[in-house]
């Protein structure tokens, strides 16, 4: 018996979310009284020993180059062989973009029950119940995994990371890998920004906003504030702003810590692909503008004018700090 | 060319989510199903526009529910589908949809197999994958972009912080998203057509269900705005790192 933990990376970087699903890892096989071991695939720069200061006793890595870009089918194959090596019988993903499709492979292949998209602890009391947001955030669902083998998503955000001491041993796993059928002709990364879903802060604009000339004033804080920027889905269909940013029923779902909204009214739809931020503030000047009744702050007031103030103020607390 | 779209009716956004049977059950009364808006505008749309590029592809849609879903697949069938499958079952469990939805594609030897990217309601983007691997397929995620080249796919993907693109030999599975179509309004030519296009109900395969909900819950209600003058924008920045933490 053991927790195994799907570490994801990129470009030889482990990414933030892993971090969490570590952390969250270790926490779930203290709770069933084991112990915690990380998988990574590919070649990686970081240290990996230093993943055993979020709680893991053995990091099993299979080196090798082909699984340095994500192709599900072979990751799947793999990642069910150390499942089977290490004995796990709870398998930890982050539902991030690659832990999304890599972890519904594994599960149909170890037929491994899935709660896909965690945002608790399991409750063990009486069986494995998982809880996680359905309807796009309006609802929680307790889902008990009945199956031996159990595989775990973890929302991205909905976890603290907590970095004690401790090192971990490092061990290669010897996996054959078949030659992938997905042939990677590029790569586009957007440069200089920070990617959404993996965003503490998302600083978001909307139709208030009057063209895309006018983003200044929205980039300004949100480089202020080290922030991912977004939009809602009318500013992204009149192509103000790329398709990418859109966040939304439809377009991209983010749950940071804080969500900063700019002149978007808040329309169910966008409301869905947002609610799960942890602190939503509202700047419109339409006081009925019913975002401010899913917000925790909120200013009626013109965004020109307020929000170069607020970047100012962010700016003199910081200085202060 | 075959085509497998995946489609499943979902509650409207704007439905009211409210539960009966001390939260056990997903309260239908009063609410209006639609096909999950990731399915039809998307996957059932690159599907169509493929289709409308090569008219002797056969696009055939399929649907894990019951007869209350063949309000939703007629109107698939209306916006362009050829035929429809309805596999007899219902389930919460995503690993059981899938392993039916496979049970239909293995017997229908398709080329390229769309999903949208996620349901709207129970919102676990799983099914795309567990069907690739139930099929033995490679699987594109989160396709932003899909064209075809004889038998070769080249997709643009979602990944963190950009994109990539591929590609791939058919048969491939994709989970399609913004980006890959637009949405389109069934006419009524289509509207007339689908009411004798086929829909074909099969039973379901004997596959186990691997996860049940035990309940449901709502989130606690929000404690209300607390509203900041526009004059005194620094009380703000004072409650977001004091009392939100949050910067």
């Amino acid at each position: 018996m053991s927790v195994l933990i799907f570490v994801d990376q990129t470009e030889g970087h482990i990414k933030k979310a892993s971090f969490e699903a570590l952390t969250y890892g270790a926490k779930v096989a203290d709770q069933l009284g084991t112990t915690a071991e990380a998988l990574v695939l590919g070649t990686v720069n970081d240290d990996l020993a230093a993943l055993g200061k979020y709680g893991v006793k053995k990091v099993h890595q299979v080196a090798n180059e082909t699984l340095n870009h994500v192709d599900t089918q072979l990751y799947a194959k793999v990642i069910a062989e150390a499942v089977t090596a290490s004995g796990a019988n709870v398998v930890v993903f982050s539902h991030n973009q690659t832990g999304k499709a890599v972890s519904a492979r594994v599960a149909a292949r170890l037929k491994a029950g899935i709660v896909a998209g965690a945002s608790s602890l399991p409750d063990t009391s009486n069986g494995f119940v998982v809880r996680k947001p359905v309807f796009s955030g309006k609802a929680y669902a307790n889902v008990s995994i009945n199956s031996p083998i159990k595989v775990i998503s973890l929302n991205p955000n909905s976890y603290k990371t907590v970095a004690g001491e401790g090192t971990a041993e490092v061990v290669a796993l010897n996996v054959a890998v078949d030659a992938s059928k997905i042939k990677i002709t590029a790569v586009n990364k957007v440069v200089g920004e920070v990617p959404l879903t993996e965003a503490d802060i998302v600083v978001s604009g909307g139709r208030g906003l009057k063209g895309p000339e006018n983003w200044g004033v929205l980039l300004d804080l949100a480089k202020e504030l080290h922030a991912a920027t977004a939009c809602s889905r009318p500013v992204g269909d009149a192509h103000w702003r790329p398709h990418h940013e859109h966040v939304g029923q439809t377009g991209v779902q983010v749950a940071p810590n804080l969500y900063i909204a700019l002149g978007i009214s808040g329309a169910i739809q966008h409301l869905a692909g947002v609610n799960r931020s942890k602190v939503i503030v509202v700047i419109n000047k339409d006081p009925e503008a019913p975002f401010f009744k899913a917000a925790d702050y909120g200013i009626v007031g013109d965004l020109f004018e307020v929000v170069p103030k607020l970047t100012e103020e962010i700016r003199k607390m910081k200085a202060s700090a | 060319m075959k085509i497998l779209v995946c489609v499943s009716k979902s509650p409207d956004t704007t439905s009211k989510i409210a539960f009966t049977d001390g939260n056990t059950k997903f309260d239908e009364a009063g609410v209006q199903w639609i096909i999950n808006p990731y399915d039809e505008w998307y996957a059932l749309v690159r599907a169509i526009e493929l289709k409308e590029k090569d008219p002797a592809t056969v696009i055939h849609l399929v649907t894990v529910g019951l007869p209350d879903c063949d309000p939703i697949i007629r109107k698939a069938l209306a916006l362009g589908g050829d035929e429809a499958i309805r596999v007899n079952t219902d389930s919460s469990d995503s690993y059981y949809i899938a392993a039916q939805i496979a049970e239909v594609a293995k017997k229908g030897a398709y080329d390229l197999i769309f999903t949208g990217k996620e349901t709207i309601d129970y919102n676990g983007s799983s099914i795309g994958g567990m069907v690739a691997e139930l099929v033995d397929a490679p699987y594109v995620s989160l396709a932003t972009l899909f064209e075809l080249n004889g038998t070769t796919a080249s997709i643009t993907r979602e990944i963190e912080g950009g994109e990539e693109v591929c590609e791939v030999s058919l048969p491939v599975v994709v989970s399609c998203q913004k980006g890959i179509s637009e949405q389109r309004i069934p006419n009524m030519r289509g509207i007339m057509a689908a009411r004798t296009k086929p829909l074909q109900v099969v039973e379901p395969a004997s596959i186990e269900t691997l996860t049940s909900i035990v309940n449901y819950e709502l989130p606690p209600a929000k404690a209300g705005v607390k509203l900041v003058s526009p004059d005194n924008v620094a009380e703000l920045v004072r409650l977001l790192h004091e009392e939100a933490k949050a910067i």
